[in-house]
């Protein structure tokens, strides 16, 4: 995983609310697109029109966005769908962090374990920003993991809640499995104790013959 | 003396692995329920990487998002299936886990199968490549859906990171409205609290309309508790879900289930237990629901007419509704119950159980689809399927030109190449109206299985009182 630490950068700008999984990659894309290409289909629905060429109202490639890092979106970005592939889509987009009011859990968590950087600003902070955002395409932000701040071009800071462990993460760019396994013992060891004491959590096997095997009931 | 705990707590508090870490603990997982889609992504994942499956044994695998629902299928009837089925198939052989065969009667979508089959328990911890894991809560599990990095760590490891959720409490009390149930219920409460009312929280349901509730209903609601913005939707056990479980192929028998009995009888919530947030809801007042936005919260009573922008004084509520009253197809003022329908869909794992398919049947039984009308029945298992068989409800639904359909996520996800045509106006029993959920341009209507059924009889959006069921 990208370790985080400051990203300056242009915004891609995405003034909606509840945009959801669905909406950043479609369905069919993530289905039969490698992981590694799907940043073209990033947003595809906002970004085309039926015909497949570019939607001039739009604002997420206005000009001014070439190159941008940060996606500036609305309230409860990323609700809907646990679909990884809308984070490896926004990455592929070139996206390394974003700014909402507020996101969809799960797509929140995975924005994390993939290094992305999911920052959540109070309403006020984040009413401004979108209003600034719409009138200056070009506006540039910094966004400062270590001191968790948004910083706006006139040196404004916004400040943002980042649990420690997750921040520790992202700053080292490290992900969670190899530590787990690192604990293989310790995990073996509840397990046995949680089955001696709960026996009826396992799955049978007895009756998986039946469901494995290729014969109807009818 | 230990403090009083909520539900969600006790059972965490079992599953915790050592020390809590940074505020987040590391949990053991029960119950992995792996589908085809997330399924082939972190197999492939692993076998890249070249790691195993730590407990193929609690990973029941399960196909549903990307098969083919057409009658006769086979694993490569479709280029997308072709691509999943067969891989799935092979890596699951590889690595040592029980698969539901695509011909067998464990086929369906995972949130179907697994309480049918007995799979799925109280107090277990549950995970799934799919958001929908909160429907597992009706049973008492302890149960949320994980993202692809997720589902790795919990092949490889059997465990999840995971911070303590913050913990609400809904007591809904009063009696459903005749024609009403869960679906109406859980669509009003995302129209009244919002999409993001649950902001990643565990949401626990009690009161009187739980208690009346039957065991499948209370899926529907825990199910789409998930579009309210939930990580986790529980209710505690009661004697109907004793009743559900008892005699399932997978729940234990003899000693494990008095043993299992045992145990489930100290899941609920201690009556002193803090939540985070308390809300009372009256539920006798909630009338039979409709979505007509691209969120399910932009839903309102069937005759209610549709909200308009202009009156709205928020503004980016405002430009939510404008937008989804333009792909909608809609203008304010207009009331759900006179647009004309394209296409029905009942199936998913929130309306294609064997209830919500008998449900539709009694609405159906005798009168016919509406000329030019397209009706899908997808069950949400071959279980399901081959019970409704039995009941000669398939006969029903053919009979009134209905498709009937093998099991699968199909129109609900649209994974699989089945779409509905852009533009066209669909009443679906899924939980999702997004923009293009069910294909590109697809205009999606939420409702339960007998407004579905009673607006594929009419072929205008209809409750099945005007249907004359
Ligand atoms: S039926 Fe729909 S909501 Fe349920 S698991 Fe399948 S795709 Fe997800």
């Amino acid at each position: 995983m990208r370790a985080f630490d400051t990203v300056t950068s242009p915004l891609r700008y995405l003034p909606r609310d509840h945009v959801d999984t669905d909406m950043v990659i479609r369905i069919e894309r993530l289905v039969l697109v490698p992981r590694k290409d799907l940043g073209a289909y990033a947003f595809e629905m906002l970004r085309r029109l039926p015909d497949g060429t570019p939607d001039p109202a739009c604002t997420l490639d206005r000009p001014g966005s070439e190159g941008a890092e940060i996606l500036l979106a609305g309230r409860n970005f990323g609700c809907g769908s646990s679909r990884e592939a809308a984070v490896w889509a926004l990455a592929g987009y070139g996206i390394r962090a974003v700014v909402a009011q507020s996101f969809g859990d799960i797509f929140r968590q995975n924005c994390l374990k993939n290094g992305i950087l999911p920052v959540a600003i109070g309403k006020a902070a984040h009413d401004a920003l979108m209003a600034r955002a719409e009138q200056e395409p070009a506006m540039q932000l910094t966004i400062d993991l270590p001191a968790q701040a948004v910083v706006t071009p006139g040196g404004q800071r916004i400040p943002f809640e980042i649990p420690a462990g997750e921040k520790d993460a992202l700053l080292k760019g490290e992900d969670d499995l190899a530590r787990t396994m690192a604990r293989a013992e310790e995990i073996r060891a509840h397990f046995e104790a949680a089955e001696a004491a709960r026996p009826w959590m396992r799955i049978d096997p007895g009756p998986l013959a039946e469901f494995t095997s290729d014969e109807e009931r009818s | 003396m230990t403090p009083p705990r909520t539900l969600v707590e006790k059972i965490w508090a079992q599953h915790v692995i050592g020390a809590p870490q940074e505020g987040r603990d590391l949990l053991h997982v029960d119950r992995h329920l792996l589908h085809d889609l997330a399924g082939v992504i972190s197999l492939e994942e692993m076998e890249a990487r070249d790691l195993h499956v730590l407990r193929p044994d609690l990973t029941p695998a399960i196909l549903d998002h990307t098969v083919s629902t057409l009658p006769g299928r086979g694993p490569v009837t479709t280029r997308i299936s072709e691509r999943y089925v067969p891989t799935m198939e092979r890596l699951c052989a590889q690595e040592g886990i029980p698969l539901f065969r695509l011909m067998g009667r464990g086929q369906g979508i995972a949130h179907v199968v697994g309480p049918e089959q007995g799979l799925i328990l109280p107090g277990l911890l549950v995970v799934c490549g799919d958001s929908h894991t909160t429907t597992h809560g009706a049973l008492g599990a302890l149960a949320w859906g994980i993202g692809s990095t997720e589902v790795t760590h919990v092949l490889a490891t059997q465990t999840l990171y995971q911070a303590p959720q913050k913990q609400h409490l809904y007591r809904l009390t009063g009696h459903l409205r005749p024609g009403v149930g869960a679906k109406d219920v859980i669509l009003w409460l995302i129209g009244r609290y919002g999409t993001a009312a649950g902001a990643g929280a565990a949401v626990e349901f009690a009161g009187p309309v739980i208690s009346d509730m039957g065991i499948e209903d209370r899926m529907v609601l825990c199910n789409m508790t998930l579009e309210m913005g939930a990580k986790v939707a529980i209710i505690a056990p009661d004697q109907k879900t004793l009743d559900y479980l008892e005699g399932r192929p997978f729940t234990p028998t003899g000693a494990q289930w008095e043993a299992a009995k045992a145990d489930w009888a100290t899941l609920y919530s201690d009556p002193d237990a803090a939540f985070d947030l308390v809300r009372e809801v009256d539920c006798s007042q909630i009338a039979p629901q409709v979505t007509w936005g691209t969120t399910p919260e932009l839903v309102g009573a069937i005759d209610a007419p549709i909200p308009d922008p202009e009156a709205e004084a928020d503004p980016a509520r405002q430009r939510l509704m404008r937008a989804a009253l333009d792909y909608m197809g809609l203008m304010p003022g207009q009331v759900p119950g006179d647009l004309p329908v394209d296409w029905v869909f009942i199936g998913s794992c929130a309306g294609g159980r064997i209830e919500d398919l008998r449900n539709a049947a009694a609405v159906v039984r005798g009168r016919h689809v509406a000329e030019g009308l397209t009706a899908w029945v997808v069950p949400g298992s071959t279980e399901v399927r081959l019970q409704a068989e039995a009941e000669g409800l398939d006969r029903v639904f053919t009979e009134a030109g209905f498709e009937w359909r093998q099991s699968g996520c199909s129109l609900c996800s649209a994974a699989n190449g089945e779409t509905v045509p852009p533009g066209a106006r669909c009443v679906s029993t899924s939980n999702r109206n997004f923009v293009g959920r069910q294909g590109p341009g697809a205009r999606t209507h939420i409702a339960s299985p007998v407004i579905a059924a009673a607006s594929a009889l009419a072929g205008h959006i209809a409750a099945p009182l005007e249907a004359g069921a």
